[in-house]
């Protein structure tokens, strides 16, 4: 019960600071030297994290593919298999979750502090809304970065399947045939679904972090528990909002 | 103020009234824990008001309520006539707190702390911005510390980068928690000097939060003590220096006594 409650009220303290931010939304233009710095502390810092993992999974894919596959002889599918799965739905929430990992604990770790050590509340005495001056920004940021994020992940992941599909024994496909197999097999519908699918997560994952680190009471052990907790609202958060949104966009 | 004349000096407020805060039957609790007992007093426009009292009754929590950072439990505060929780006061009057533990951006260099306030609410240019900041800085005698962050800086520079932040808003309600408890006697009597001639000349309206005696004695209108979360004196500075009261008395002058130690006491 007591759960269940918590549960809602974030809920709705995370709507409450959606509108409010949103309400902000005309400040963005002045703001533009923090949008910059949130695109770069999103977008350039994940990059190579995102590039590597995205390689490997790709490179996963197709080697298990082909090893299920070759007694189908079917194993020439392999560049639609990879080049699907990548872009609906495997880099969507690989980047979601890198961003949880990556980005998200650290906005709630910041944000945490500046309450904790009363900086959000100099801010309100200021009459400088935090939403404004915290949140914005960075959600802005993140919808601008989340997507070209997400395209790198698809094409180092299909890249990475090119390869292992190359050079391992059993399957040895031209990376010829495997892209224009995945070009044949994949509509840019595909791509697009994907693309939404990752904006959602992205801003899920930044909004709630915010509102976790702008919640934070107590001293540094709370700012600790604010992170673990971001961290793992958000993970739980990009698995559900991901059945919904499939299943919304099938 | 207390700097050099030639200067222009750019706080000049823009004509407004001076404002005045009233506090009617305050009462808060966090839990069961009652901080504050049906506090009712006010500050009327333009005058100094100081609050002093032991540590832990409630002074600081008492601020948080006139700037609307914490809820009464009952009772109410207005500001202007106006009641402190509500955002439209806070855009109707400017007012800045000079919180006690400083509550600087630590992300922002000492210059971008004091101008947050000025480019956020778009009060100039940033030549203007730089003239009233490096002005603030100059008086506090920072301006060394302009490019430093706050991690880089002594307690009492802290608090005077907190105090130059608030000079920069050009408040007309200041409130001032424990303004002078970390700087050495020169810099405190500079900081009693400088809430005076901003009352004097601009008719900021001011609460300070302090332990300072002789900030009290010198420049209050009038003074208030506060004691297990009641106001148990409101008076004026002369009648502070004979108090009447055996508490006040006792708190304000305590005396050393080597051969009965007070904590000998608590120990019987
Ligand atoms: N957010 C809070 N939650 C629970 N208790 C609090 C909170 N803030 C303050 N208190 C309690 O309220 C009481 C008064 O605190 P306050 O900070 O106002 O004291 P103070 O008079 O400013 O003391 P000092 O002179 O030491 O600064 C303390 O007992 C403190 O424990
Ligand atoms: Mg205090």
């Amino acid at each position: 019960m007591k759960q269940l409650n918590s549960i809602l009220e974030g809920f709705g303290s995370t709507l409450q600071l959606l509108v409010r931010t949103f309400s902000y939304i005309g400040s963005l233009p002045r703001q533009r030297a923090r949008f910059i710095e949130q695109c770069y502390l999103i977008g350039y810092t994940t990059l190579p994290i995102v590039a590597i993992l995205s390689f490997f999974i790709g490179a996963v894919l197709a080697l298990q593919a082909g090893y299920s596959m070759q007694n189908f002889g079917a194993k020439q599918f392999i560049g639609s298999l990879v080049g699907l799965s990548m872009a609906r739905e495997l880099g969507p929430v690989m980047v979601a979750i890198l961003l949880a990992g990556r980005v998200g604990s650290a906005i709630t770790a910041e944000l945490a502090s500046m309450k904790v050590y009363q900086e959000v509340d100099a801010l309100e005495t200021m009459n400088i809304p935090p939403a404004r001056m915290l949140v914005l920004p960075r959600l802005a940021a993140v919808l601008v970065m989340v997507p070209v994020l997400a395209i790198i992940a698809d094409l180092v992941g299909w890249f990475g399947g090119a390869i292992v599909a190359k050079y391992t024994s059993f399957i040895s496909i031209e990376p010829e045939a495997y892209f224009s197999v995945l070009r044949r097999y994949m509509k840019f519908q595909d791509v697009m679904n994907g693309l939404i699918k990752a904006e959602t997560f992205g801003f899920g994952v930044v909004l709630v972090c915010c509102n976790i680190g702008l919640n934070t009471r107590g001293g540094p052990r709370e700012i600790g528990a604010a992170v673990t907790r971001a961290v793992v609202v958000s993970l739980i958060l990009i698995l559900v909002l991901d059945y919904f949104v499939t299943k919304i966009l099938l | 103020m207390p700097c050099s004349s030639h200067t222009r000096n750019p706080f000049t407020a823009i004509e407004t009234p001076a404002v005045g805060v009233t506090v009617e039957n305050l009462s808060k609790s966090f839990g069961d824990h009652v901080v504050l007992h049906d506090v009712s007093f006010s500050v009327e426009p333009g005058e100094i008001f100081v609050l002093m009292g032991p540590s832990g009754t409630g002074k600081s929590v008492l601020l948080k309520h006139i700037v609307g950072l914490e809820a009464p439990s009952s009772g109410r505060v207005l500001v202007n006539g106006h009641d402190a929780l509500a955002k439209e006061t806070r855009e109707q009057v400017r007012m800045a707190m000079v919180f006690q533990s400083g509550a600087l951006f630590n992300s922002l260099t000492v210059y971008d702390n004091l101008a947050l306030y000025p480019r956020e609410h778009r009060v100039s240019n940033e030549a203007g911005i730089r003239e009233k900041v490096m002005h603030a800085l100059q008086i506090l005698s920072l301006e060394d510390t302009a490019q430093k962050f706050p991690s880089e800086l002594s307690g009492g520079m802290k608090k005077r980068v907190a105090i130059a932040r608030a000079l920069v808003m050009e408040p007309q309600l200041m409130l001032y928690d424990e303004p002078t408890s970390e700087l050495d006697p020169v810099m405190s009597a500079t900081i009693s000097e400088i809430i005076a001639s901003l009352k004097d000349e601009y008719h900021v309206t001011t609460l300070v939060v302090s332990h300072d005696r002789d900030l009290a004695l010198n420049i209050a209108d009038r003074v208030g003590i506060m004691m297990d979360g009641r106001l148990i004196f409101l008076g004026t500075p002369a009648e502070l220096r004979e108090p009447k009261d055996a508490q006040v008395a006792g708190f304000l002058y305590p005396k050393i006594d080597l051969k009965h130690p007070r904590f000998k006491k608590l120990e019987t």
